[in-house]
């Protein structure tokens, strides 16, 4: 066991120092990294790299790991007692690792950054966002809080949720409408389902459970509330408006951003 | 009732310090009182002719007691019950006694797990098998280990495989006559699987039969070259037991490895089958193929449920089986013949199944680089979860994914000892194994079903339908109450002849089991696990 670590510990020397030197991964290497991630980590992680409790993969959100080496050997070794299983991946683990810090920016293209001066006026002016969306505590809670959003989506990701936003609409963004037995219309985003309820912010920004067998109707919208601002901006304040988002990190400390649940891939892709 | 009860009683406190014997588990359905076995019989019906909690009166359930195991781990055990004492395992590999009646624990026994351990979907552990005074537990790390049902001492321990070769044993035992019979899983490793049964008293081997046929056996020449050699075909859900032809059968895992069938080109024999052995020498006395070269990683990894029926005029015994593949299946259980199969849930993959029931695969249905759509998706139309048939509705009850695709895709693949040799990926919209606290997809993922299903024509009868998918297998009575849970935590009570809902619980915790019913003091109990807490109800 003894000569297992000290093995371990010296392949993990040899994979993760050339990484280290590298920095930027070539995109040979971070092909064969989605590879093996997709064969070897996403049954559990997820596609989106966070569907392991704690654990935010594309977020550089660990649990037991706090730099490459200790990434790359939790890896090879996987965690006693809990779920990760030890991955003899050999040479791989470079290409892995260098993957697992890609993986937000993988397969994207270029995107013109303009000012994110004049693209928080936009925002919070011309581009009328804020009667949706919430940026560090100003607008509205009624779409996603954006506080964070520099830091899980990327620029051509941003675009096209601006140019397109049914692209880039995903389950947990759907709206319902609903009617109740005395006849009042609600309308919101759902924040949850089950068999018996629904979970949602109203318009008014109530926090509602909602029992379905109260209800005359119930539907889930099929197009996103957000409309397409392909024509409503410039290409210079879109530019700017993507470099605002951009630079959007949430709190300093890198916690807090909000209930886990209302964001990330968890209702799932690629639906 | 007073009087009745004192009988009850009496007859609880005589039968305290009777074993559990071989006649005993033979005539399970005759003490209803008791759980013997993980499926509740031989016969495997997950039916219970206990009547006390009927539809009319199911409203008046309310929780008696609940036990937190303490262990982080999902429980996907079914507990036994033996005149009043409950045992079931707390993940990974500890086993607890507890009084069946408050929830109170008599004694823990903790197994240390090796560090070599390797199991692909959680350590988890599906329950125990008991024999005399003696339980039985197949552990992660591949051994089999007897425990003294008194005071929890361990009796024998038993290597039953390398766990650093992904052998690992995460189904209950079962106890046929002095022998006690598992099989490792190990599926995504590339391991050789078996069944092998082993001396109650000594742990000594006395079978082994290997899933994958060696060089000079039949079989081995539905695998190309040496892939026999990683072919897997592993199990991890309990088998039956037929004591009239004294067969034992069971249901085997994917071939390996999961999404590349180019390695081994044949019919993977015998993967994704059931197997029919005989209990005293594990000979091969049938096998029945649902998916012949699998890539799509359907274990068969259902219980075979056992059942007599008049069918055009003769009473045949018959194998009722809803496959992970999509299929309902009925088969002789004499012969291993096919009788009737037709799809349970909406399928892409196969025109329809011959005479034989091979199924005549649709063009386009294997993994390719990119990735092959396919319904049901990987976790199947159904997978382990328990199915039960109801001797009084006649009916045929399966917890269904309806929707549910994935993407298949395939990539190159090397063995490497103890590693995943999966030769592919999937990518589903449904989380496959467990999912957080939120659910905010649409129809278009898939969703769960409770169904019913009719085993003369394999139509439908009624459809009880959640949001979410389901993991929890299914319990019926002689009251025609049916009890199942949910990913959503809810703990259901329907009513078994028409599917509605008659009363639910809200446990909190992805519900990854199946519920049992047992008695005491003339008390009728459902117990039901999820997440890693055990909730027992009885009515106030």
């Amino acid at each position: 066991m003894r000569r297992n670590i000290v093995r371990v510990c010296v392949l993990v020397a040899l994979a993760v120092g050339p990484l280290l030197a590298q920095h930027t991964a070539d995109p040979v290497e971070l092909d064969t990294g989605a590879r093996i991630y997709s064969s070897t980590c996403n049954s559990c992680h997820g596609p989106e790299g966070d569907q392991v409790s704690g654990v935010d993969l594309k977020k550089g959100q660990f649990r037991h790991a706090s730099n490459d080496d200790e990434l790359a050997r939790i890896i090879q070794d996987g965690i006693p007692g809990t779920a990760m299983p030890p991955n003899n991946i050999g040479r791989n683990l470079v290409a892995l690792v260098a993957y697992l810090h890609a993986m937000r920016d993988f397969k994207t293209r270029k995107v013109a950054l303009g000012e994110a001066r004049g693209g928080r006026a936009i925002f919070e002016g011309k581009g009328g966002c804020t009667d949706c969306h919430r940026v560090n505590g100003k607008g509205s809670h009624l779409a996603l809080d954006l506080s964070d959003i520099g830091s899980i989506r990327t620029p051509s990701y941003l675009e096209d949720a601006l140019l397109d936003p049914k692209s880039t609409d995903l389950p947990q963004h759907r709206f319902i409408r609903a009617v109740t037995r005395t006849g009042e219309v609600i309308t919101g985003r759902r924040l949850n389902e089950d068999t018996l309820t629904v979970q949602i912010i109203d318009s008014k920004e109530r926090l509602l459970s909602l029992t379905k067998a109260d209800l005359k109707e119930y539907a889930i919208e099929k197009d996103p509330r957000m409309p397409p601002y392909r024509d409503k901006l410039t290409d210079g304040e879109r530019a700017d408006l993507i470099a605002y988002l951009v630079s959007l990190k949430g709190p300093a400390n890198g916690g807090g951003g909000g209930g886990r649940g209302g964001r990330g891939g968890r209702g799932g892709r690629g639906q | 009732m007073r009087y009745r009860r004192f009988v009850l009683l009496v007859l609880a406190g005589a039968a305290l310090n009777a074993q559990v014997t071989y006649e005993r588990l033979l005539h399970a359905s005759r003490e209803p009182q008791n759980w013997l076995t993980y499926s509740g019989s031989y016969l495997s019906q997950r039916y219970s002719t206990l009547d006390r909690i009927t539809p009319a009166n199911v409203k008046n359930l309310e929780m008696k007691w609940v036990f937190q195991a303490d262990s982080i781990q999902k429980m996907e055990a079914t507990p036994i019950v033996v005149d009043g004492v409950m045992y079931v395992t707390q993940a990974p590999n500890d086993v607890v006694a507890l009084d069946a009646r408050t929830g109170r624990i008599f004694w823990v026994y903790q197994y240390r797990v090796s560090p070599d351990a390797r199991v692909c979907c959680g350590q988890v552990n599906r329950g125990l098998a008991i024999h005399g005074n003696t339980l039985f537990m197949g552990t992660i790390d591949a051994h089999l280990v007897a425990l003294d049902a008194k005071n929890g001492r361990l009796l024998w321990d038993t290597q039953v495989a390398d766990p650093k070769l992904g052998y690992s044993i995460t189904q209950a035992p079962l106890v046929v006559k002095d022998k006690v019979v598992i099989g490792p899983a190990g599926g995504e490793y590339g391991i050789r699987g078996f069944f092998a049964a082993y001396d109650v008293a000594t742990g000594n081997q006395a079978w082994r039969f290997y899933t994958v046929p060696g060089p000079g056996e039949p079989g081995n020449e539905t695998w190309a070259g040496d892939s026999w050699k990683h072919g897997s075909a592993g199990s991890w859900v309990t088998g039956s037991y037929d004591p009239d032809l004294n067969l034992v059968y069971w249901g085997t895992t994917n071939p390996g490895p999961d999404y590349n069938p180019d390695v081994r080109a044949g019919d993977n024999l015998y993967s994704c089958s059931v197997v029919a052995l005989d209990a005293d020498t594990g000979k091969l006395k049938w096998h029945f193929q649902f998916t012949p070269s699998d890539s799509s990683d359907w274990d068969a990894a259902q219980v075979p449920v056992l059942a007599d029926l008049d069918w055009n005029g003769t009473r045949r015994k018959v194998m009722l089986w809803a496959n992970r593949n999509g299929f309902f299946y009925v088969l002789d259980r004499t012969t291993g013949k096919f009788m009737r199969g037709s799809p349970f849930v909406y399928q892409n993959w196969a025109a329809s199944l011959d005479e034989n029931g091979r199924p005549i695969r649709s063009s386009n249905s294997l993994p390719t680089l990119e990735g092959t759509k396919l319904y049901p998706g990987m976790q199947g139309g159904t997978n382990w979860y328990s199915p039960s048939w109801s001797p009084h509705t006649g009916l045929f009850y399966v917890a269904a994914w309806k929707d549910y695709y994935s993407y298949f895709s395939k990539l190159p693949v090397a063995y490497n000892e103890g590693q995943n040799y999966f030769g592919g990926a999937t990518k589903s919209a449904v989380q496959p194994i467990r999912r957080g606290a939120i659910n905010t997809w649409t129809d278009v993922a898939g969703h769960g079903e409770i169904i019913a299903l009719d085993p003369y024509t394999g139509k439908e009868k009624w459809a009880f339908k959640m949001h979410d998918v389901t993991d929890s297998g299914i319990l019926t009575t002689a009251a025609d109450v049916l009890f199942t849970g949910s990913r959503e935590g809810y703990f259901w009570a329907l009513d078994a002849r028409t599917g509605t809902p008659l009363w639910h619980a809200t446990t909190g915790g992805q519900i990854s089991s199946t519920a049992v019913t047992y008695m005491v003091d003339g008390q009728q109990y459902v117990a039901i696990s999820a997440n890693h807490a055990l909730f027992a109800f009885g009515l106030r």
